[in-house]
């Protein structure tokens, strides 16, 4: 069993590590989006740690939901999504798997370039910090919820659209405790509350979302 | 009495005729009833004066939406377990209305909210979880509009109602958390205690709501099973017999 | 025994969209045996080879595997099945042998890279192991995939148009694939529109749809 799971790790790991574009794009989008808001709403040191915590937690959620459309799709056309089906593996093992490897291949990266965006809006180092935490108890969930989306939308036409549409409104709390926590850091009345919200919902995201996506797929795929 | 022979969509449709005029003329009644008691029975309010009364119809709608979405949710997960086709054209059948009420829901919670407190859009808990409502309802009919299949269609569908089920008292949970963190506005159904009168106003109200729904929703099940079963005989015949 | 009925199918019936494709279909498959699945486009061959991996639920009837139906022992049968379909399932991105590692992988098992790598070398690939999948030819990243089908030593092959974009070497190589197959006591199912040149084994045919193709034997 954990050999599968390693095995389809190690397989969307290679593919992302043999298509580096495609990662870029994502991460350098998560920038792009954070540096738009002080154009729009002015450079006002105050105003930008203000609005900090909320911006940084939006933009990663955008950056992380670009990719998410193409979780199954190329495996869909290229056929090798039937394969991995009909693994005597369960297919719960597949997306969870799949799920992990889009968090370590995207949502990782955006817990090394937040701290910079953090800086750009004046955050305090604990604020900084505690968006860390909160992006990693968060990202996962993005993850996770998305696999069902993406395997709602698979081979629909406007698919990535459409997931954004579907997926965005059951992300909410996460955006809701993830940013509630840097902004509590930041007003001194502690973060501990958002935080272990969050990790409630990721637990929950863990023992649902699989096995939702799992039969959306089989859903899709039929 | 064989329950299972009103499952099978022929029997249904008969059925589901003769129900419609039943529901529609109380829906009907019960707004005539409810209106009049809102409007014209219910004492006004003396801190919010006339403007109170969008309640009538706010609170029905309100709940109705909620309300709506576990049904659907209820008719999914029995299709997905039990692979019974009325199910799911049950639940494509109340999206719509289930849309249209949390639409209201928020037209009137507006309307409500300029005399209230002079603005029109409030980030109040109730509304905002509303408008997440509403994206959950739009993203649903989208799900359902871009898939051509309709098998894949009714089982996506469901399978997203599902996950979105679980989620609301969750979202609803974090958007009132997030409310009492920002101090924001609460809506509270006039500060002193309810009036039984105002009280039997909204349950009326909320009686037609039902009643409108359930005609409703049965008149699209019908449209969606002439649509689906268009090939078989008994359709056939009846498109005959009505040509 | 050699001759056992593995694989049958009961009252089948499938409908794509508002059209019926079939119903009341009804046969078996004896290890040692290839069901030669014929009918013209679109009459739902390819409808039937996915209702007989499990990839898709049947309307009506059922499909059985060692008497039991497949949907009731998914892990067993997909252990025992191997389908090869329309795509190869072959990544680009990767060369032949890293595609065969992952097919391993992801059907649970250890990877055995010489095997592969002789596996490879047998269909004609020798020169191709460490270029990516992307250059090379459809023919080729078909012979991968058939390499997969082989590494995997599945009982039942259950093949979708094989023969499709092979030359007449490889026609010739996956002709004589499905005998030693069939030898072996596997079973396969089949579409093809092209010739499959297997005398002596046993093969049944089943037609699928109402517009019969030339026979072609």
């Amino acid at each position: 069993m954990h050999r599968f799971l390693l095995a389809v790790l190690r397989r969307d790991l290679t593919l992302a590590a043999r298509r580096r574009g495609d990662w870029l794009i994502a991460q350098f989008f998560f920038v792009m989006v954070a540096s738009l808001f002080p154009l729009g709403v002015g450079p006002e040191p105050e105003m930008l740690s203000r609005i900090g915590p909320g911006v940084l937690w939006v933009a990663a959620t955008l950056a992380s939901l670009l990719s998410l459309s193409r979780l199954f799709a190329d495996d869909h056309r290229d056929g090798s999504l039937e394969h991995m089906i009909l693994s005597p593996e369960p297919t719960v093992l597949l997306v969870l798997g799949k799920s992990l490897a889009h968090w370590l291949i995207y949502g990782i990266p955006l817990l090394l370039i937040a701290p910079v965006l953090g800086l750009q809006f004046n955050l305090p180092a604990q604020a900084i910090l505690t968006l860390e935490v909160s992006l990693l108890l968060g990202t996962p969930i993005l993850s996770l919820l998305g696999g069902v989306g993406a395997a709602l939308t698979l081979g629909l036409r406007g698919g990535g659209v459409l997931l954004t549409l579907l997926i965005l409104p059951l992300y909410i709390p996460a955006l809701i405790f993830g940013a509630g926590a840097v902004d509590g850091a930041m007003a001194g009345t502690g973060s501990e509350a958002h935080l272990s919200l969050l990790g409630s919902f990721l637990v929950l995201s863990l023992m649902i979302a699989p096995w939702i996506a799992a039969a959306a797929l089989r859903v899709s795929l039929e | 009495m064989n329950l299972y022979a009103y499952a099978s969509p022929a029997t249904f449709y008969h059925l589901a005729g003769r129900l419609i005029p039943w529901f529609a003329w109380g829906a009907g009644l019960l707004t005539v009833w409810g209106l009049y008691v809102g409007f014209f029975v219910a004492p006004t309010d003396f801190q919010q004066s006339e403007a109170y009364r969008i309640i009538f119809i706010h609170v029905p709608a309100a709940w109705m939406s909620m309300f709506i979405y576990l049904v659907m949710a209820f008719w999914g997960a029995i299709g997905l377990a039990f692979n019974t086709r009325l199910s799911f054209m049950m639940a494509r059948a109340l999206a719509p209305t289930g849309a249209m009420f949390t639409f209201v829901a928020l037209w009137t919670g507006a309307w409500w909210g300029k005399p209230m407190w002079g603005a029109w859009w409030v980030w109040d808990a109730r509304l905002t979880s509303e408008l997440i409502l509403l994206f959950l309802y739009v993203g649903i009919i989208a799900l359902w509009a871009a898939i051509d299949d309709i098998k894949r269609g009714d089982r996506a569908g469901s399978l997203l109602t599902l996950i979105g089920a679980i989620n609301v008292p969750i979202i609803y949970f974090s958007v009132k958390w997030w409310n009492t963190l920002h101090q924001g506005a609460t809506i509270k159904p006039s500060g002193t205690s309810m009036d039984a009168i105002m009280l039997q106003g909204m349950l009326v109200m909320a009686f037609a709501a039902w009643f409108y729904t359930i005609a409703v929703a049965l008149v699209r099940v019908r449209r969606i099973i002439l649509e689906r079963e268009r090939h078989t005989e008994w359709v056939k015949a009846l498109l005959a017999k009505e040509i | 025994m050699p001759d056992e009925a593995l694989l049958s199918v009961h009252d089948l019936a499938c409908t794509r969209g508002e059209r019926l494709l079939f119903k009341d279909m009804n046969f078996t498959v004896r290890s040692g045996e290839l069901l030669l699945v014929q009918g013209g486009n679109g009459q739902g061959k390819t409808s039937l080879l996915r209702l007989l991996t499990g990839l898709a639920r049947p309307d009506k009837g059922e499909v059985r595997w060692r008497g039991e139906v497949i949907q009731r022992q998914r892990d067993s049968y997909h252990a025992e099945m191997m389908y090869l379909g329309h795509a190869n399932g072959v990544k680009e991105d990767l060369n032949p042998v890293e595609n065969l590692r992952f097919a391993e992988g992801l059907q649970g098992r250890a990877f055995d890279e010489a095997r592969a790598t002789a596996m490879l070398e047998r269909l004609g690939l020798a020169r191709c192991l460490d270029l990516p999948c992307r250059v090379l030819s459809f023919g080729q990243r078909r012979r991968v995939a058939l390499a997969a089908l082989l590494m995997a030593t599945a009982k039942l092959w259950i093949l979708d148009e094989p023969l499709t974009g092979l030359d007449v070497h490889a026609v010739a190589l996956m002709e004589q694939l499905i005998r030693d197959h069939l030898a072996g006591g596997g079973l396969a199912v089949a579409t093809t529109h092209q010739t499959l040149n297997l005398d002596g084994m046993p093969v049944q045919r089943l037609l699928v749809g109402k517009v019969a193709i030339p026979e072609m034997a």
